[in-house]
């Protein structure tokens, strides 16, 4: 029975039942626990269906919200899955990771007023693709024959596994070479385990390796083979450059350098890649901090911050250089670390990180701030106060204020451009300057977000379909309508 | 997987030659690996010897330290290793310098024997210095002693050679006015530090091979830090060599010892096989 608009407009938002927080600060399992199907359709019938259709112009790569979510709305759980694959193959991360608050969920009308009050579409999104997933209905797509092309993906991140799936169902081999031994790239070594089991980025690589996409492990492109090597000793058509942007920045202050002093970077691998949260049993060692500075206000920060506390810090501070408002990390985070006691200093930065005789740390010295004129991205800059400074006691410092690229392969493809940071430069569709080479993700933006890098392998597999078959013989083009 | 196909025991240095055609392949002298026993493994580096690219074989020597390289060692040929990663590190910079000396201990005697073959090559007259406490301790003698125009022992009870370190040896060649052109050395951050002493007076330029922690080795995590000349590098991409006269010793010595304690409580829950984990991690 269809609800009327005044019906649907008096359903309030169905938040996900979460672990409470002084249970969950001491363990690693996920924090919402999930829709149950019944809270799933009610908040489905909040959607108005309206003619605009704003929140597909919210999303980056335009899921077709409100259809996915009418079919939630009869119980159409898998095919609502279903339907949001045709344009982002990873929902079930998706739906746990983005920032819905400033893409679909910000221009939902019904967020007009106050976006907590928005469809809640990321939930509806983790929902279906749970229930899809967890029932087993996840579908094998049916693959064309293969085209006799050959594709190497550098990296396994979210950007490299697009690019890998997408050009696999259109008949391409897709060989995926990985630094580590585990594939997901941030999702596993980044984004702990309380906000994305390893086990739903296993499935989806799993899915991926099931549709004949090789991932070969343990392979650093730049030091076993060169990107022209891939080109002429391994015979590849195409290569896709999806290696994140890596390297960690230290501030420049004195004490960087201290015993207990960690990149994000380091500290998150250690815990999610390594499992150093099962010591011994996982080999690989972490020093546990009593109380633990964690320095900067994104997602990485937080996600920091959040593992120092369940690996059994007694006392975790972040320290960020704005205000609140300004941090850049999902809203959903920021409020998830308030609630686990995390203490927030702001508008404050590090000038000296103090140390013992033994070189551990001990404490930090901080400068306070304050808001200034607008930067080049309209954000206020923070300004130091002359002589405002504060001291408190730590005994580790995570440092998570940003990264830069990592010059491992750019530096090995010297004829490659790139930006005066590092990044590599393409056009809209990923092309880099040399042929057949793209990239795409992080190492061509900086840091940015999970679904944009998905968007970035999307286009980019969408120039490589176009550029190959530009060079065949007519008789292999597969039909129009798929070169956009 | 990477099969182990042969593995031999000299005291607590363990040769590990495993199958891994690709990085025979692509290997340069001063270059290591990263190594798994299995999924539960720390990630550690470890210099490659040697190397066969008709059978695709590298050849490591492994020093029997603490419970990661305890594992690697308990494993037998015909096991396979869940993770080899590499090459990685800056290869040396091999040209014709002269005279080269070569300073090896523990696991450097086996690490240095690349970098001499390829100065060998490079037309350098290669004087190898090697240590250990007993004669009966040494190992990959033949195969260095064939890229050497010498090979000098050091040995703490003076059953071989000098009774002393390589900074012994070295020290006493330079003092008799031995000219050299250029030092590498490889084994513990001891040795490096006072065989970097030892050439300092004399000025030679001297490369050591760092051995910090390290997790990921692509530059990614920072933890190899280390302080050269008052700038901070990252072992894994900028080294692992670095010039001897301008390491901060005392950072990287300290560095290393940040987990002291988790390495002697896993090695000893390992050895007694009776502890709970779980009380393991109380007391950490
Ligand atoms: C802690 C943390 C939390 C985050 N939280 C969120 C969030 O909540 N929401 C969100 O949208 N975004 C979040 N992000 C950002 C998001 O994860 C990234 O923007 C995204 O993962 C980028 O994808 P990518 O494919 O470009 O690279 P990555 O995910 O970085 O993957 C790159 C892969 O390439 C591999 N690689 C690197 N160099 C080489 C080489 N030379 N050879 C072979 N392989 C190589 C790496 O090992 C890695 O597996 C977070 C990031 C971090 C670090
Ligand atoms: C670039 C590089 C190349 C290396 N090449 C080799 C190699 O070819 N063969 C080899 O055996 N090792 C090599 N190492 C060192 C090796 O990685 C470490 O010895 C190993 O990680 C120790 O692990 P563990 O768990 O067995 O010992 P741990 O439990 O970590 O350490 C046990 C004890 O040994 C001490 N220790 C730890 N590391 C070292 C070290 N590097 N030197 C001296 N004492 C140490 C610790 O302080 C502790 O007291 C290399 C290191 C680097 C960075
Ligand atoms: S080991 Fe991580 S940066 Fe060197």
């Amino acid at each position: 029975m269809e609800l009327t608009a005044k019906e649907r407009m008096a359903i309030e938002r169905h938040g996900m039942a979460e672990q409470p927080p002084d249970l969950r600060n001491r363990n690693f399992e996920e924090v919402p626990y999930g829709y149950t199907p019944e809270e799933a359709v009610a908040e489905a019938q909040r959607c108005l269906n309206c003619k605009k259709r704003q929140c597909i112009s919210g999303c980056p790569v335009e899921v077709p919200i409100p259809e996915f979510i009418a079919l939630v709305a009869e119980e159409k759980f898998a095919e609502a899955a279903r339907l949001i694959k045709t344009k982002n193959v990873l929902p079930a991360i998706c739906g746990r990771v983005c920032p819905q608050e400033t893409q679909c969920e910000e221009v939902c009308v019904r967020g007009k007023k106050d976006v907590t009050k928005a469809v809640a579409i990321g939930n509806l999104e983790r929902f279906v693709a749970d229930y899809e997933r967890e029932n087993n209905l996840m579908e094998v797509p049916e693959l064309p024959d293969k085209n006799g092309f050959k594709i190497a993906v550098i990296g396994s991140g979210p950007s490299g596994l697009t690019v890998a799936g997408d050009l696999i169902q259109l008949g391409y081999e897709a060989t995926i070479y990985e630094a580590f031994h585990l594939g997901g790239g941030v999702l596993v070594y980044g984004i702990p385990e309380f906000r994305l089991p390893k086990k739903i980025v296993e499935k989806e690589i799993g899915a991926l390796e099931d549709l004949g996409v090789k991932i070969y492990y343990n392979s650093v492109i730049g030091r076993l083979y060169k990107v022209d090597d891939l080109f002429n000793i391994m015979g590849f058509n195409a290569v896709y450059i999806g290696v994140g942007a890596g390297l960690p920045i230290f501030l420049n202050v004195p004490g960087m350098n201290l015993n207990g002093v960690f990149s994000a970077n380091e500290y998150l691998t250690r815990s999610n890649l390594m499992k150093s949260y099962l010591f011994p049993k996982y080999r690989t060692p972490m020093v546990i901090g009593k109380k633990v500075a964690v320095l900067g206000g994104g997602n990485v920060a937080m996600d920091s911050a959040r593992t120092a506390l369940r690996l059994g810090a007694e006392k975790v501070t972040i320290v960020y250089r704005r205000a609140r408002e300004q941090m850049p990390a999902r809203a959903a985070e920021v409020h998830h670390a308030e609630e686990e006691k995390i203490e927030f200093r702001l508008l404050s930065s590090p000038v000296e990180i103090y140390g013992n005789e033994q070189g551990w740390a001990t404490g930090m010295k901080c400068q306070r701030y304050e808001l200034g004129e607008p930067d080049e991205s309209g954000r206020q800059r923070p300004v130091p106060i002359e002589n405002s400074f504060f001291e408190f006691d730590c005994d580790q410092v995570i440092v998570a204020i940003g990264g830069q690229a990592n010059p491992l392969i750019t530096a090995t493809t010297p004829d490659m451009k790139v930006n005066k940071w590092g990044y590599i430069e393409v056009d809209d569709w990923g092309r880099t300057n040399k042929e057949f080479v793209y990239a795409g993700g992080d190492i061509v933006t900086g840091a940015a977000t999970v679904i944009s890098a998905m968007g970035a392998g999307r286009r980019a597999a969408k120039a490589i379909h176009e550029d190959l078959m530009k060079e065949t013989d007519e008789t292999l083009r597969p039909p129009d309508e798929e070169v956009e | 997987m990477y099969e182990l196909i042969e593995k031999a025991e000299i005291f607590n240095v363990h040769k590990m030659v495993i199958k891994a055609p690709e990085i025979a392949n692509s290997i340069k002298p001063g270059q290591f690996v990263i190594i798994m026993g299995n999924e539960y493994s720390e990630r550690i580096p470890i210099t490659v010897s040697d190397w066969n690219t008709d059978t695709g074989a590298i050849t490591l020597y492994v020093l029997e330290l603490g419970i990661s390289t305890l594992e690697l060692a308990r494993m037998k040929a015909g096991d396979s290793l869940y993770a080899v990663t590499g090459p990685l590190g800056i290869p040396s910079e091999i040209k014709n310098y002269g005279t080269v000396a070569l300073g090896g201990g523990c696991y450097g005697i086996g690490g240095i024997y690349p970098i001499a073959k390829a100065c060998k090559e490079a037309g350098n007259k290669v004087i190898s210095i090697i240590e250990a406490r007993y004669s009966s301790m040494f190992y990959h003698e033949k195969e260095l002693h064939a890229v050497s125009d010498q090979v000098l022992y050091a040995t703490s009870d003076g059953s071989k050679g000098k009774k002393g370190k390589v900074e012994d040896v070295i020290g006493e060649m330079l003092e008799e006015g031995v000219k050299i052109d250029h030092a590498f050395f490889m084994g513990c951050t001891q040795m490096l530090e006072r065989c970097s002493e030892a050439t300092r007076p004399y000025a030679i330029p001297t490369k050591v091979a760092l051995n910090s922690i390290m997790l990921d080795g692509t530059g990614m995590c920072g933890a190899c830090r280390v302080s050269i000349g008052g700038e901070t590098k990252f072992a894994c991409v900028d080294g692992p060599e670095f010039d001897g006269h301008k390491v901060d010793w005392k950072e990287l010595n300290r560095r290393k010892s940040a987990y002291t304690e988790h390495e002697a409580v896993v090695y000893q829950s390992y050895s007694h096989g009776c502890l709970a984990e779980k009380k393991l991690r109380q007391e950490l």
